[in-house]
């Protein structure tokens, strides 16, 4: 059965609607990538997966229960943790209170302590002390990613956590994804590096205005069929 | 000599005044919502200690542990399980209103104290200056309260929560807080620093309903002196108004609280966020 899965979700904001029946689903352990442009919906879709915005409970499923109406702290207690757009830390913790305040709220027996997170980011244990916002947007993408994990989640979101670093701190980065699978997680990468995408995922969706244009295993999907559900079969 | 005792019962009266501002300050700090109503609260402790006194012939102190209860329960609830529709501010003004009204009803216009025999006139004498043994046990609380909400604000998992949730709710629910949990123990929080205040003002002098917003502006101008978000800050504040009040009384005794509010404006002219500054914003 899949860990996750979404059935004719939509969102909106107000009158303005962002999403229009999205049919997704990833298994236990799985990585899936989502793609898409500026505007896509990947964010709306992380949100409402998070229960930031709410659903109709059966449009969202995890294990085959309806989660589409809980709230985000019932969300995290299930085992789904988010790394956020724009990485969020809590400007007025230091680098560590924002890690402990991730596991605040732990679930099973700790796949995740502070010292495993400090030996995946080495450069995080030196700078523990420091407020998380005076750290540079990398070693801030590290904090938001353990974070995320220090909840010992089941499934992964990250949200373009590649956004805005150098290729040398994005590879940094992404060496820590092979440890974080290991633990038996599945993972979600919303991405704008479709390169890197469909380097590391298993499979790949692409969204185009609040749809699911393009659903693929990441290893046989091809340049034409990614532009084509990118940019609109038009264009 | 007159001066430095004038200096030390300015100081001991800031005690008061910054019990008074810790509740305002902490509420603020987390749920960035002005409580007009702050003050009025306090005096409403203040009858409710009275109540208990007066049906089960009580001591203050223990009674103030059952109102703080009391009090907890009450607004605790109501934060979580009420939606407020108006903006919080016209909620706590009208709150503010409703108080002062429904003490009027209740408990008549007639000013009140909390009797404490002996203890309201005893004194210590430290070298030249005689201390009312009250003003020092209020400073004295005044400090431990400062030195526990410090401690629960930046060394425990719950202060770790408050400050999250006072940066960032949206994010911080997504680490699995529940915002509106952590504000009703905020507030429960607040409420217990209410009591205290409202058991110092009820032994040291007389109280009716209508003194409430009086001393949310004092608590609102030591925390303004102070520096948002600095609790120690407070405290000098509270100092400050303190000193300035006695003060004025000493050269006139109509200039009291005169006194008060051009310390509050001198303060603010030289440094206008306050002495203690939050680092972060
Ligand atoms: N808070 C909001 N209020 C109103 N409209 C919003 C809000 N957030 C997003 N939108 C709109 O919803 C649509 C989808 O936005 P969303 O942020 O989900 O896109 P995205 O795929 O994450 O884009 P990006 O790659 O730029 O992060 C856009 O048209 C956006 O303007
Ligand atoms: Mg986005």
């Amino acid at each position: 059965m899949a860990l996750l899965s979404t059935h004719a979700l939509t969102a909106q904001y107000g009158q303005f609607k962002a999403l229009f029946g999205v049919d997704l689903h990833i298994d236990p352990g799985e990585c899936v990538a989502i793609i898409g442009a500026n505007g896509a919906g990947k964010t709306t879709l992380m949100r409402a997966i998070t229960g930031v915005l709410k659903n109709a409970p059966e449009m969202i499923r995890l294990g085959g229960e309806p989660i589409g109406a809980l709230p985000p702290d019932r969300i995290l207690q299930r085992g789904i943790a988010m790394v956020p757009e724009g990485r969020k830390l809590f400007p007025s913790l230091t680098v560590e209170e924002n890690l402990l305040i991730g596991g605040q709220v732990r679930r099973g027996s700790g796949r995740w302590s502070l010292d495993d997170i400090y030996r995946l980011f080495p450069i995080l244990k030196d700078r523990r002390h420091s407020p998380g916002t005076a750290l540079s947007g990398g070693q801030q993408q590290m904090v938001a990613i353990g974070r995320a994990l220090m909840s010992n989640p089941e499934l992964l979101l990250c949200d373009e956590i590649s956004l805005g670093l150098a290729p040398v701190v994005i590879r940094d980065i992404y060496a820590a994804l092979p440890a974080i699978r290991a633990t038996g997680a599945a993972v979600i990468l919303v991405e704008q590096d479709i390169t890197r995408a469909l380097s590391v995922a298993d499979r790949v969706y692409c969204m185009m205005e609040g749809r699911v244009t393009l659903t693929a295993p990441a290893g046989q999907v091809t340049r034409e069929a990614i532009h084509a559900a990118y940019f609109g079969a038009a264009a | 000599m007159i001066w430095l005792d004038v200096l030390v019962q300015g100081i001991l009266l800031g005690g008061l005044y910054a019990l008074f501002a810790a509740g305002l300050s902490l509420v603020f700090g987390i749920m960035r919502l002005v409580n007009l109503a702050h003050g009025d609260l306090i005096v409403l402790a203040a009858f409710v200690i009275l109540l208990i006194v007066a049906t089960t012939g009580l001591d203050p102190f223990l009674a103030a542990l059952i109102a703080a209860g009391w009090l907890l329960q009450r607004l605790v609830l109501n934060r979580v399980l009420g939606r407020d529709i108006l903006p919080p501010l016209l909620v706590t003004f009208g709150l503010s209103v409703a108080l002062q009204n429904g003490m009027l009803e209740a408990f008549s216009a007639d000013s009140r104290r909390l009797r404490v025999g002996a203890l309201e006139s005893a004194s210590i004498g430290f070298g030249p200056v005689t201390v009312g043994t009250l003003p020092l046990l209020t400073f004295a609380s005044a400090v431990v309260a400062i030195f526990v909400l410090n401690r629960i604000f930046y060394t425990t998992a719950l202060g770790r929560a408050f400050r999250a949730v006072s940066d960032d709710p949206t994010t911080a629910s997504l680490m699995g807080l529940n915002p509106r949990s952590v504000f009703a123990i905020a507030t429960g929080l607040a409420m217990v620093i209410v009591t205290l205040a409202a058991l110092y003002l009820g032994m040291r002098s007389n109280f009716d309903p209508s003194i409430g917003p009086a001393r949310l502006l004092y608590a609102f101008q030591a925390v303004i002196i102070g520096g948002l978000g600095s609790l120690w800050g407070t405290l000098a504040g509270g100092a400050i108004i303190g000193v300035a009040q006695t003060l004025g009384a000493q050269i006139n005794p109509e200039w009291q609280i005169l006194a008060g509010h051009i310390a509050f404006l001198v303060v603010l002219l030289i440094r206008p966020r306050g002495l203690f500054p939050r680092a972060v914003d």
